[in-house]
């Protein structure tokens, strides 16, 4: 018995042969386990869909109610048997809901990881790691450069800037799932009590992440408020249109810009960032081999990002592993993509 | 140094200029001596920090790192430093340094460390360093820093602390030295001015408003002296014997940064006490040479012996603001030319012909007409084989007093009209700052035989001269033309009879092999948008070719 017989990917993603499913396709099929809201990992029009509670409710935010067939809820440590595999949810501590699927079958355990981090998130349950054989792991900050500094570094550093530049709004691009919720948290986090502006594409997400019970504060529309109002405020809006037409309404903006990304100075000249602030939803390059060595797994096989980097530190630690090379993901908005130089408007 | 590194790293990426000082100022506010003081040195370019090579810095990244995983980042990456300042590991923790090295203690550690110890100094200190810390470390060290912040910033940053003109802190500038203890203590009001005791200090200048053409209604020609506009470095030379009893020449630019350094050859050829104002241009087979050739010597790093024969470097004077410790600068400016001529002529020697320093010649006109028509052709009004490095005329009221900054009315400048040619838009580019939401950089080409008939070639890039509606305009076209994107760059629709005709004025053209066009523009900016003309018509290679053969 092989790993290959219980999961393997093919072109629609992850396949699991025994129980005819697949792990966050990005073709519709059947029968689908979704582990987070990301719209690569998140895709409407499957039959029958598995995933947490806090996901399902984040699709039909984004596709409507019909986004599927039917669906099942599963909660963090709660199982579900699909054909004779059992599929196991646990916190992958990337976005709200964000899970890994752990599938077990004749003593053989596989756990699907998401994408995830290991770092605290005031809106998210923290990753645990599931002790397996094989570690499915992305790889999306997966070199040793990428070492995200602790979060309240960077928000210190914008409320620096606030403090220094009084008369300017501060726009912050941050991903529309997860990454513009948390910085938010984390602004409050940090005694920072002022309205919060925010971009039109935000308001249904982040209305659900306070249902939810994580609490954002002050949360005001952009549209409509007055300069004056805007003046030294902070400004959260998706990162297509931080440099954009609808940047311009704002007095003297600086553009800030929260990702992982932002490490790379290169990155955020490209952007035209004046800002840049390293908040990431995944995993850094410690915390990937932390998180990886926890699991206990004796084989990784590593996901979209930088898989050689990643397929190679496993060699040289005794551990057997292989890239997936899987495509589609990290193609729409979410972090796991490297930003483009520039966006249209959105 | 983390502190002083986040700053630094936080300017780097501020494109505006006001910014900049806040971001400086506040920075000196918050900060103790000396930590400020050697800040303020690393951003003049009082101290020099290039004690190492990159090799080291790969040296000890190599004996920390997986090679392949170092070669993968640095090729992501693409900077050496900024790589290993990444993905440099944290020590065993009873290996970690107990604080991180403030920037004092680096500048004074460098003085001391013999070459031998260096790479261990430096690893204890990248060892006690957060990322940001390591970066702007291994920039210093390794002489590859930029953060784009003048001297002239950074004195005006001070200056604010104590709601001061900049000039106040230029004119103590050069008796001072790191880390500036008295300089900060004086802005802030909690001791006397710092006393000078430098036999050659800058002096602010004097600089000369834009004359247009409804400002000659109120100007009366028997108010003003004339000479040329040269097209050089403007520049400050200070001359004078010390307590010491050594005589220094000290070149200065016009924002008083020494620049002597570089021109050795000029500092041992000017033997006189006081303080003039000129112009600095290569000077060889008897005539003055165009920017272009000066910019060959100002690019080089260091100065070469056979630099100095190729591109031998001299001072054309204009004013004199102090002569054997007496300050000119109250009076007229009639006689301070009447000064500066008889010390022109005393230091000419016995070969006018070698020497390092002449005479900006007057130019004698009766009327505005008169003038207009020597500006239009200074080779036959007076400059003769000089005339290439001409860009116009001056006008000096002959009353005017030396006022440092940029007085309105004594002094103008009327720059020759610009050269103009109409050119295709082919790519644009985000701008920074407050036009970052718009594409405001823009390559142009013009039209060009190749082998499948005609092609634009690109012949230079813009990012002015338009009104704030004219960009939007250019801005709404870009974004409805684009036919390729590369990185931040668009490419616009470009072909005979699609695209934007731009009429571009420049300063001068000169042979360039890093062109594909083989030509590049001094100073090319948007002068008018051409909707009017189908881009077929625009200008050929050919017309600028020929302008550099009559050139
Ligand atoms: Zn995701
Ligand atoms: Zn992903």
């Amino acid at each position: 018995m092989r790993p290959e017989d219980l999961l393997r990917p093919t072109p629609r993603g992850l396949h699991c042969p025994v129980g005819d499913f697949y792990i966050d396709p990005v073709r519709a099929v059947p029968r689908a386990v979704i582990t987070h809201g990301h719209s690569d990992h998140a895709r409407a029009g499957h039959g029958h869909v598995l995933a947490t509670r806090e996901t399902l409710d984040l699709m039909a935010i984004r596709y409507g109610e019909n986004f599927a067939g039917s669906t099942q809820a599963i909660a963090y440590g709660e199982s579900v048997e699909v054909g004779r595999v059992r599929i196991t949810a646990h916190p992958a501590g990337h976005v709200l809901g964000s899970a890994q699927m752990a599938l077990s079958w004749r003593g053989l355990t596989i756990v699907a990881s998401g994408d995830y981090k290991d770092a605290a998130d005031p809106t998210c349950a923290r990753f645990e790691p599931v002790p397996c054989d094989v570690f499915i792991s992305e790889a999306t900050f997966g070199l040793p450069v990428f070492r995200h500094p602790p979060a309240a570094t960077e928000t210190a550093k914008l409320l620096n800037s606030l403090a220094v530049f009084p008369e300017r709004a501060h726009i912050v691009g941050a991903y529309s799932l997860g990454k513009a919720q948390r910085v938010m948290a984390l602004l409050r986090e940090a005694g920072h009590e002022a309205p919060i502006f925010i971009h039109g594409a935000l308001t249904a997400i982040t209305a659900y992440y306070e249902t939810q019970g994580i609490p954002l504060g002050d949360v005001r529309p952009a549209t409509g408020a007055s300069k004056a109002e805007l003046a030294g405020a902070v400004v959260v809006a998706p990162p297509s249109a931080i440099t954009d037409l609808w940047s311009r309404r704002f007095p003297e903006p600086v553009t800030a810009f929260a990702s992982g990304w932002m490490r790379v100075r290169a990155r955020a000249r490209q952007r035209g960032i004046e800002l840049p602030l390293v908040i990431s939803d995944h995993a850094d390059w410690d915390g990937l081999i932390a998180s990886i060595a926890a699991t206990g797994c004796s084989e990784l096989w590593v996901t979209h990002g930088a898989e050689e980097a990643l397929v190679h530190w496993a060699g040289t630690h005794g551990l057997k592993a292989r890239p997936l090379h899987m495509v589609g993901y990290g193609e729409e908005e979410g972090e796991d993509t490297p930003p483009a130089p520039e966006s249209e408007a959105s | 140094m983390n502190r002083f590194a986040a700053f630094l790293d936080r300017l780097a990426y501020e494109p505006g200029r006001n910014a900049k000082v806040r971001l400086m100022a506040d920075y000196f506010r918050a900060t103790p001596d000396p930590e400020r003081g050697y800040a303020l040195a690393a951003l003049t370019g009082a101290l020099s920090f290039a004690n190492a090579k990159p090799g080291l810095v790969r040296t000890l990244i190599m004996e920390r790192a997986d090679p392949v995983l170092f070669a993968l980042s640095y090729d992501y990456v693409g900077d050496l430093s900024e790589t290993v300042a990444l993905m440099w590991p944290a020590p065993p923790a009873h290996m970690r340094p107990n604080h991180a090295p403030l920037l004092s203690e680096i500048v004074e550690g460098l003085a001391e460390t013999p070459k031998r110890d260096l790479p261990a100094r430096l690893a204890a200190w990248l060892d006690g360093l957060d990322d940001t810390g390591r970066w702007a470390l291994l920039k210093l060290i390794t002489g590859s820093m930029r953060v784009g912040a003048s001297a002239r910033l950074a004195k005006t940053a001070v200056a604010r602390l104590g709601d001061l003109p900049p000039d106040e802190v230029e004119l103590v500038w050069p008796g001072l030295t790191p880390p500036y203890a008295d300089l900060f203590a004086w802005v802030e009001g909690r001791a006397e001015r710092p006393e000078t005791n430098d036999p050659v200090p800058f002096r602010p200048v004097m600089l000369a408003h834009a004359l247009e053409p409804e400002d000659f209604a109120g100007l009366d020609p028997a108010d003003f002296s004339a000479e040329w506009k040269w097209d050089g470095i403007r520049v400050q030379v200070v001359a004078g014997r010390g307590e010491d009893g050594v005589h220094h020449v000290r070149l200065y630019s016009r924002t008083g940064e020494d620049i002597s350094a570089t021109f050795p050859d000029l500092a041992e050829a000017l033997d006189f006490s006081g303080a003039l104002d000129g112009e600095l241009l290569v000077r060889k087979d008897g005539r003055v040479q165009s920017f272009n050739v000066l910019q060959q010597r100002l690019n080089r790093k260091s100065v070469t012996p056979r630099m100095l024969k190729d591109f031998p470097a001299h001072v054309r004077a204009y004013d004199l603001l102090v002569e054997d410790g007496e300050d000119l600068r109250e009076r007229p400016f009639a006689e301070r030319r009447v000064r500066l001529e008889a010390l022109v002529a005393r230091l000419g020697g016995v070969d006018p012909a070698a020497a390092r320093l002449d005479l900006s010649p007057v130019i004698p006109f009766a009327d505005w007409e008169e003038l207009a028509a020597a500006r239009a052709d200074p080779a036959s009004a007076g400059a003769g084989p000089d005339a290439d490095a001409v860009e116009g005329v001056m006008l000096k009221r002959v009353d005017s007093l030396y006022v440092p900054g940029r007085p309105k009315g004594p002094w103008w400048k009327w720059k020759r009209d610009p050269h103009t040619v109409d050119a295709v838009l082919m790519y644009a580019q985000r701008g920074h700052g407050k036009r970052s939401s718009y594409y405001s950089d823009y390559t142009f080409g013009v039209w060009s035989a190749g082998p499948e008939g005609d092609v634009l070639v690109p012949v230079g890039k813009a990012y002015f001269g338009f009104t704030d509606a004219e960009l939007k305009e250019i801005d709404r076209f870009v974004r409805n033309h684009t036919v390729n994107r590369f990185g931040p760059v668009r490419e616009v629709t470009h072909g005979p009879d699609e695209g934007l005709v731009l009429e571009v004025a420049f300063e001068g053209l000169a042979r360039s092999t890093r062109h594909r066009s083989g030509v590049a523009m001094r100073f090319p900016r948007i002068a008018r948008l051409r909707w009017d003309k189908p881009p077929r018509e625009a200008d050929r290679l050919e017309a600028l070719e020929a302008l550099i053969r009559e050139g």
